[in-house]
């Protein structure tokens, strides 16, 4: 079989590398085609892999593993399920666009070789089954991001991009502790040393033990979701980097902490998972309304999007620990709907500042009678946001409200005012930039058929996500239900009742 | 003493040991070429030319490297043994550091070649100088005999006086040179002390007879063998810099030439650390319960000395010269774990430190020479603007010091993984936890060399009186016009030191994907008890 998920994982970083290497004479404006070609190679190639992964089947599918490092028990192994499978193909498909979309002119050659590299950071991260890979992969998505945050970010992009760095490693700091004391927990139970997920999963140790590495690893996970009170890196780190990184940043690498609760917390303490998640509950509705009412008052447009992300990655840590089936599905839904539309909103902010130089909302005013596609376009994507029924966001929302509703009564009840605030900010900002009367009259170019291009691929994503969700759901299911059985007893009641509404 | 006399008044012959010479041949090697470079300058006359004298010098750290390598691999074949009469020890340690000092060494003398004999405008004395402290080093990692390990530390220490003084035209070089000599000469009479204290509780200078004895007696009261024990650790943790010993560091690092400082951080800390490691866990093994505690304090105030320092400096060696305490640190944790695997990772530490350290330091002097900036200090604003200037040099920089940082696919974090995993697996989950810390505290340096590189200049231009009152009248504050410059210059890189960041970074990389080897190497390189 056609190795898909190696190829996934290492060919962009591979060309990425490659391209630094380059000679200096390769001329400049090719390099920008050259990443789209091979982030759409990755992307025919995740396509493939969508089509050969067999639905109904819970557990791993196209697992290889090579040996790396034997002496510490390391080994490459990679392999997919419906809980990985839609986060890569939601990078597969949003790297293309961003490259496609991006408007840096500086050092074409370094930015194209940093996206690849992080777009192989990001894929592996979801495809490794080995934490000490994971770990690895998780790491490596700080570097490029480093650069590309410092080199083309906005004027204080050097400083977010160590706030960034720094905080994101302060997490994984932890996450390594916790990873070598369960590798020696396991070891001293079975005297094996491994890190292999699917060999750790059964470790057997104290539950105080269970609840502070569960602790360690939620850590990391929570900041870069992230989740209240980590978040306080990513409003600068959204506005301060180029709207190309924001996009990964909004849009995949969020989804790294979440993905991370799901395979490593779940799988690994299931125990301590639910004992402690009323703490991370508490959190997440914290962060729903902290982030929806900072964002009501947020005057600049990416700062907005990154505190409306702290919402609606709230919903999904909600619909992650109410460990019923429908919650968790729909929390896996949308994920990557959330992708969809926050890289489509940051789309649109770049080309907003590539046309006034500013996200103010009080300096932005009458877009829409100049330019009516783009605030057609915004509309949609921002009603896709509030989770108006019939587009995606709905669908995920919806899902997570219900089945956490089941298990967490008020802690879905708070949750439930995050959908009306966000309609709230959403709409307030929506009015100041594109209703309000321009007092200037100053132009306002619409967008072109390049940009229209770009941001057409995911509204159509939006809508149809929005009507056939279950063409996700039927691939996400089963290895929902896996992860919940293997966790638990109790919740298969619930999955048994409601997990037919989710299925349909 | 007095059996000597009594043996030599008798007419009985002196029995000397048996010297094995294919043993110490790496160290005959360098101290050989050495001599014959001098030698060959008197004969010869100064050249100006000096890659000749570079290449015997290259030449002979290969040689040495690869017969090093030679009896490491006898050493797995035929077992670890000690030769000359217990004086040194040939075993997977000694090996695999005499590896790396000559590594360290090829590198070293490769950057004093492309940029160093420029400035000090002699180059033979420094090759010389630099064999014969790198043969000082060998027989430090080797010793098996406490005064053997001094004799190993002086000529290591007496070279390098000279090496850090070697830019004469520098003050500051003259200074920290002073500086070190004064501070070295302590160390050392404090390393002599211990030594004779301990000589005079255990009757032995003999590593393994010393742990022999303490294995067989019980000391009713062992204050004597404590105070040795603890001079000795001051005497060598000055070498490696561990904190409270540490206060030379910046001094030292910062006004010597680069080129030493890079020899310093690498091949001096390790031969410090090899003789630390082995002292303490041939000779003190039973003693753990008495050293374990002492050098959980020095380990942890070392680390955290070490980054938090580090960040608040505004000079880019003093800033490094805290990073390696740091660093130092680290190693330290593996010895005071004290578990057969932790020695391991404490010298994949030592390893994967002294490369990506020696290679910091050759792009430092590379950085150095390009902005011509060798007689002054190099500060962390001196570096902006130098991605657009010199891109690959920038980036090799920045590789390295996120190794250092302990990025991933970097050996830098695979060393930090198998120290922090030894750590762990003896459930010292704390002190884990703080030394994750001072990870995190000292990327915030590592990150800050980067962005001051990929930053673009500022250049301060004087604004004239007519600017000035115009300015004034709208109502601005600035007097300062910010502006950015795009400069490329065009400056060759010698091929010595091209080579030697580029040996470097393959290491900081290759062996990091291909992690294997080297772990097994450094799992190897056990001690001889």
């Amino acid at each position: 079989m056609f190795p898909y998920l190696e190829t996934l994982v290492f060919l962009p970083g591979v060309i990425g590398v490659v391209i630094f290497f380059f000679p200096s004479e390769f001329p400049k404006r090719y390099y920008k085609g050259l990443g789209v070609a091979v982030s759409l190679v990755e992307l025919v190639v995740a396509a493939a892999m969508l089509v050969q992964f067999k639905t109904g089947v819970g557990g791993y599918q196209m697992v290889s593993t090579y040996h790396w490092i034997p002496t510490f028990g390391i080994a490459w192994s990679l392999g997919v399920d419906g809980i990985s499978l839609f986060l890569v193909v939601l990078s597969a498909i949003l790297f293309p666009i961003a490259i496609f979309g991006s408007k840096e002119t500086k050092d074409p050659k370094s930015f194209i070789a940093w996206m690849l590299i992080l777009e192989t950071a990001c894929v592996g991260s979801f495809l490794v089954l080995d934490l000490f890979d994971f770990f690895l992969m998780f790491e490596l998505t700080l570097i490029p991001t480093y650069f590309l945050m410092s080199n083309w970010g906005f004027s204080l992009g050097g400083r977010a991009a160590v706030k960034f760095f720094v905080y994101t490693f302060l997490g994984s700091a932890f996450l390594l502790i916790g990873i070598l004391a369960l590798v020696f927990i396991h070891d001293g139970g079975t005297g094996q040393v491994t890190f292999s997920i699917v060999a750790l999963a059964h470790t057997q140790m104290s539950s105080t033990a269970g609840r502070l590495i569960f602790l360690a690893f939620s850590i990391a996970f929570l900041i870069k979701a992230p989740v209240f009170p980590f978040h306080t890196w990513s409003p600068d780190a959204y506005s301060q980097s180029p709207i190309t990184a924001a996009i990964v940043l909004g849009g995949v690498m969020a989804k790294l902490g979440t993905y991370g609760i799901i395979r490593f917390d779940f799988q690994l303490f299931p125990q301590a998972s639910r004992s402690l998640g009323w703490l991370i509950l508490t959190l997440a509705v914290a962060g729903i309304v902290y982030g929806a009412v900072t964002a009501a008052g947020e005057s600049h447009l990416s700062r907005l999007v990154a505190y409306s992300s702290l919402s609606h990655m709230g919903f999904i840590v909600l619909g992650l620990f109410a460990f019923t089936q429908i919650g968790l599905s729909g929390a896996v839904l949308q994920m990557f709907n959330h992708g969809i539309y926050t890289a489509a909103l940051f789309l649109l902010l770049g080309m907003i500042y590539a046309r006034r130089k500013t996200l103010d909302t009080s300096k932005l005013a009458g877009i829409q009678s100049k330019a009516p596609i783009m605030a057609g376009i915004f509309t949609v994507v921002m009603l896709a946001s509030i989770g108006l029924p019939g587009l995606n966001g709905f669908v995920g929302e919806f899902m997570i409200l219900l089945g956490t509703f089941i298990t967490h009564r008020w802690w879905a009840v708070i949750g439930v005012s995050g959908v009306i605030l966000s309609a709230v900010y959403m709409l307030w900002a929506y009015q100041k930039v594109f209703h309000r009367r321009d007092p200037e009259q100053r132009s306002f170019k619409d967008l072109s058929i390049r940009e229209i291009a770009t941001l057409v691929p995911l509204v159509i994503l939006i809508v149809g996500i929005g009507i056939f969700p279950n063409v996700l759901l039927s691939r996400i299911n089963p290895s929902v239900h896996k992860v919940l059985s293997n966790s638990t007893t109790q919740s298969i009641v619930y999955h048994s009742s409601l997990g037919k509404v989710a299925g349909r | 003493m007095m059996y000597l006399f009594a043996t030599v008044l008798n007419g009985s012959p002196i029995k000397f040991p048996q010297i094995s010479y294919v043993s110490i041949l790496p160290e005959i090697i360098l101290i050989g070429v050495a001599a014959t470079i001098m030698l060959l300058v008197a004969l010869i006359g100064r050249t100006r030319a000096t890659y000749g004298y570079t290449g015997l010098g290259v030449a002979a750290a290969l040689i040495s490297g690869v017969w090093s390598y030679h009896l490491n691999q006898s050493v797995t074949s035929h077992g670890a043994r000690s030769v000359i009469g217990g004086a040194l020890a040939v075993d997977g340690f000694s090996t695999f550091f005499m590896i790396l000092t000559s590594l360290g060494l090829i590198v070293t003398l490769l950057v004093a070649e492309a940029y160093l004999y420029k400035v000090a405008a002699r180059g033979p004395e420094f090759v010389a100088l630099t064999l014969l402290s790198a043969s000082g080093a060998m027989l430090m990692e080797s010793a098996y005999d406490l005064l053997v390990l001094f004799i190993g530390l002086e000529i290591l220490s007496i070279s390098l006086y000279v090496m850090v003084a070697f830019t004469t035209s520098r003050k500051l070089s003259k200074e920290s040179a002073f500086k070190y000599f004064i501070l070295g000469g302590f160390a050392s009479a404090l390393f002599l002390y211990g030594l004779a204290l301990t000589y005079g509780a255990t009757g032995s200078t003999n590593l393994a007879k010393i742990a022999l004895f303490l294995s067989n007696n019980t000391l009713t009261s062992n204050g004597v063998l404590l105070a040795g024990m603890v001079l000795i650790l001051a005497g060598l943790g000055f070498k490696v810099a561990l904190v409270p010993f540490q206060f030379w560091t910046p001094d030292v690092y910062q006004g010597a030439p680069t080129t030493v400082t890079g020899y310093m951080s690498g091949v001096v800390k390790a031969a410090g650390f090899a003789a630390l490691l082995r002292v303490f866990f041939v000779a003190f093994e039973t003693l753990r319960a008495d050293w374990q505690p002492v050098l959980l304090v020095v380990s942890v105030l070392t680390l955290l000395v070490g980054a938090v320092l580090a960040v608040v400096q505004k000079d880019v060696k003093r800033t490094l010269a805290y990073s390696s305490i740091n660093h130092a640190g680290f190693i330290l944790l593996g010895l005071y774990v004290a578990t057969a695997a932790s020695i391991g990772d404490s010298l994949y530490y030592l390893f994967a430190y002294t490369v990506m350290s020696s290679g910091t330091f050759a792009v430092i002097s590379m950085i150095a020479h390009l902005e011509d900036r060798t007689e002054m200090s190099l500060s962390l604003t001196d570096l902006k603007g130098l991605s657009s200037k010199y891109p690959k040099v920038a980036l090799s920089l920045a590789i390295l010091l996120l190794a250092q940082a302990g990025a991933p696919f970097t050996i830098g974090f695979l060393a930090k993984f198998s120290v922090l995993s030894a750590v762990i697996q003896a459930h010292h989950y704390a002190l884990g936890v703080l030394a994750m810390l001072s990870v995190v505290i000292a990327a915030v340096l590592y990150l800050r060399i980067t962005l001051s590189m990929y930053s673009p200049v500022v250049e301060k231009r004087d604004v004239s009186d007519e600017e000035l009152v115009q300015a004034v009248s709208l109502g601005a504050v600035a007097v300062e016009v910010e502006e950015e410059t795009q400069v490329k210059v065009k400056s060759k890189i010698p091929l010595p030191a091209g080579i030697a960041v580029f040996i470097a970074l393959a290491i900081t990389i290759g062996l990091a994907l291909d992690a294997n080897p080297l772990v097994h190497f450094a799992a190897q390189a056990t001690l001889l008890k």
